[in-house]
């Protein structure tokens, strides 16, 4: 019985030393708000994929949020912007555990992320839980912004992405497939990741509305080295084009084995975004040359004095193809904290959670690296904000195999190519 | 039939019969369906075999590794898949260096050969040291001590290994002599696969020669045997154990370059993990402790993998069948476990060990 008490007793001790500092405070956002005192710095957090195979992806997008807090000096708003980078790998338990340790920290206000939609499936449901958002540079599942579950939808209020959605890339994939490429069969394999998945069911769909016929889909598993069954079936299927777009390694072993396997040495092979990474020529080897990828292609004034930037700060070029992406991101963060921040007498700052959100939701025609960004509310492309005309297709050659040379050329832009010539 | 040895009905031999007949009528039925559809010709089943003893003699080689210490020392060396990985990853900088000097593809056959004792000597290195630091002040313990130990080195070299040459995946250099096939009627084989076989039979046929016909291999075998009476015939066992891991890390380094001209690409510091465990189910197949076992056990498995996912799995109907070959070999390591414990060539134990 008193022990019962003293437990009552303490905990509403605790309780009543907590609560002043709400009433304290001029909030009144229903989802909470980031008070800065007058010399906190401006903390943005990143979930990124910074290790491992994947890490090129990640590190390309660190750069490019780096190179945005350096174009404005460091500062916002008058004080300093610190970054805190969590490793979110290329997986659902990286995705969540990065956003858990982000969302444990109340003093972030924004969060760059994630690399991989695998990621951002399993980071999404905590960062829209604990009020934040987070703005992704390269996530392109359909899955991410559609609001219906019973179509495998996973979007919640909080998720905005720079990069294209793939409802758009990869149905271009296929149109250029059918009306440039003009092959008739399909085969497609995904590797069960949220963003392969996507990409080959909408690639399948679009070439079957186009009169294609596809053959054969299949998938492998994360971690295969071996293909040799899987390219038997396809060869067995007798596809005129294989699109496989799975992330390293798996992607080259692929890729090496499908160029030796008998009843498909005339394929064309297509693979997308998840391997557009420097080292996927070189790993692939010879039989790299010739594949098809879908990918970012950012091109402009603006875009070539970033690079340039990049150039002199981090002394090669970047490794793969989102930082222009991640770029964006950044500043349409920074501007969104800038419009919602509201400053008292004392120097101190409040910025609301949802008002944030609200900040990133209307942004409209923004002039970003990669062209023209609005950010859409409507399902299935709810908080994509990502232009549709930054992406070509590329075709790999020898100096991207033995010379390293990147990115391989574009054979087919989408900022400036049109079907009807075709 | 459904009695056990007193004569009673038994529940668990009359589930293990059903099970039996319903697995034989599953691989029938399946295979029956593939063949009588004639989906995959005649060459595509050709193809998948040779991919499969090529991936096959790579599990043997590793397996073997695993079977030499077990027959010694009766412990399962966990850590095996990483000695394999060590072997595989330093080489992969060593064939840069001799692809950039163009060595590579002037004297394929040189080259290679470099590569393989390079590989076999740092993997050698590795698993020696391994037994020195983790296992030699281990023994006499319980056998689970040893085993989780294993486990240990096994992540501790995984991470030693990320840490020395970082985590991304790299790929070994192309050997122009082995691309290409051979072409016999309809059928081709590539050259490699050709290669990766015939390299993987000589160093198996110079174990089996190690082991039989020379002084230190009948030593060993003594030791396997019964280490007490061993020791009394004056033979160093401290030194046998250590000359028998460095076999097993020498075998396994090997298998690490053979297994890089076959496959080139993903190598990184986990590439040991899939095949360890894989060369461990092999090595059980083929009866843990018995050297011809292993290499069966290694060849059956790998055949087993490429084959039959498209001939059993789907015939039957199911979707995706090619993502079940992992499925397919540890259903193979459960059946043995369930209907022949001791594998197939049985297991080689002297009597006071069984």
């Amino acid at each position: 019985m008193i022990r019962t008490g003293l437990i009552s007793l303490i905990l509403a001790l605790m309780l009543g030393w907590a609560a002043p500092v709400g009433a304290h405070s001029a909030c009144e956002d229903p989802l909470g708000c980031v008070e800065l005192g007058a010399d906190d710095p401006i903390v943005i957090g990143a979930m990124l994929v910074v290790s491992g195979a994947n890490s090129a992806l990640g590190l390309d997008a660190q750069g490019g949020v780096e190179l945005a807090i350096e174009a404005r000096g460091g500062m916002l708003l008058e004080r300093e912007i610190e970054m805190v980078v969590e490793d979110s790998l290329c997986s659902a338990e990286g995705g969540q555990a990065a956003a858990q340790r982000l969302a444990a920290d109340p003093s972030i206000i924004g969060i760059i992320g994630t690399s991989c939609s695998s990621a951002a499936q399993g980071a999404l449901p905590i960062v829209n839980a604990a009020g934040m958002l987070m703005i992704a540079p390269s996530n392109t599942s359909p899955s991410l912004t559609n609001e219906d579950t019973a179509s495998g939808g996973v979007y919640l209020p909080g998720y905005f992405r720079t990069s294209p959605n793939d409802l758009i890339r990869s149905a271009k994939a296929a149109e250029y497939a059918i009306k440039v490429l003009g092959v008739a069969s399909l085969a497609t394999v995904h590797d069960g990741d949220t963003y392969t998945e996507g990409a080959t069911r909408v690639m399948a769909e679009r070439f079957a509305e186009l009169g294609g016929d596809v053959v054969f889909s299949g998938a492998v598993n994360k971690g295969d080295t071996d293909m040799t069954a899987i390219l038997t079936e396809i060869a067995a299927s007798g596809p005129d084009i294989v699109y496989f777009p799975l992330f390293e390694p798996e992607s080259n072993f692929f890729g090496a084995q499908m160029a030796t396997t008998p009843g498909l040495e005339d394929a064309v092979m297509m693979t997308a975004a998840a391997s557009f990474v420097e080292s996927f020529p070189e790993n692939t080897g010879d039989a790299a040359i010739g594949i098809y990828m879908s990918g970012p292609l950012v091109g402009g004034d603006a875009y070539e004095a970033f690079l340039t930037t990049w150039l002199d700060e981090f002394g090669e070029s970047p490794p793969s193809g989102y930082h222009a992406h991640a770029y964006d991101a950044a500043n349409i963060l920074l501007d969104a904290i800038e419009a919602s921040a509201v400053a008292s007498d004392d120097g101190d700052l409040t910025i609301g959670r949802s008002a944030l959100r609200d900040a990133v939701h209307a942004v409209e025609d923004y002039p970003g690296l990669t062209g023209a960004l609005t950010c859409y509310d409507e399902s299935p492309y709810a908080g994509d904000c990502g232009s549709v005309t930054a992406m070509a297709i590329f075709h790999i050659t020898e100096a991207e195999v033995y010379d390293g040379n990147w990115p391989p050329p574009a054979v087919w832009n989408f900022a400036t190519d049109s079907f009807e010539d075709a | 039939m459904f009695r056990n040895k007193s004569g009673e009905f038994s529940w668990v031999d009359f589930t293990i019969d059903v099970l039996r007949v319903l697995i034989v009528l599953a691989v029938v039925v399946g295979a029956w369906n593939t063949l009588s559809s004639g989906r995959i010709s005649l060459a595509q089943w050709v193809n998948l075999l040779a991919a499969g003893l090529s991936q096959g003699s790579i599990y043997a080689l590793i397996a073997l590794g695993y079977t030499l210490v077990y027959g010694i020392l009766l412990m399962i060396n966990f850590a095996h898949g990483e000695v394999f990985m060590a072997g595989a990853f330093t080489t992969f900088f060593f064939a840069e260096a001799l692809n950039r000097t163009g060595f590579l593809n002037e004297q394929p056959l040189l080259a290679i050969l470099l590569m393989i004792l390079f590989a076999g000597l740092v993997s050698m290195t590795v698993a020696v040291l391994v037994e020195r630091i983790a296992y030699r002040p281990l023994r006499g313990s319980p056998r689970l001590v040893p085993l989780i130990t294993a486990i240990g080195a096994s992540f501790f070299l995984q991470y030693a290994f990320r840490g020395l040459y970082g985590s991304s995946f790299k790929a070994y250099p192309q050997v122009r002599a082995l691309q290409g096939a051979v072409q016999i009627g309809d059928i081709s084989i590539p050259v490699a696969q050709i290669f990766v076989f015939c390299s993987a039979l000589v160093l198996m046929i110079g174990l089996h020669w190690l082991v039989e016909r020379t002084r230190i291999g009948k030593a060993m075998r003594a030791v396997s045997e019964n280490k007490e009476v061993a020791r009394l015939m004056g033979i160093d066992i401290d030194w046998v154990i250590l000359f028998t891991f460095g076999v097993g890390g020498f075998l396994a380094g090997s298998a690490g370059v053979i297994n890089g001209l076959f496959r080139p690409q993903g190598v990184n510091f986990y590439m040991g993990f899939i095949p360890g465990i894989k060369a461990f189910t092999a090595a059980v197949l083929g009866g843990i402790g018995n050297i011809p076992g292993a290499m069966l056990g290694g060849l059956f498995l790998g055949v087993i993998e490429a084959i039959g996912p498209n001939l059993v799995l789907a015939g039957l109907g199911i979707p995706g069948a090619n993502q079940l070959k992992d499925v397919i070999a540890f259903t193979m390591l459960v059946l043995v476990l369930i209907f022949r414990p001791q594998g197939i060539l049985g297991e080689r134990l002297s009597e006071t060990k069984a």
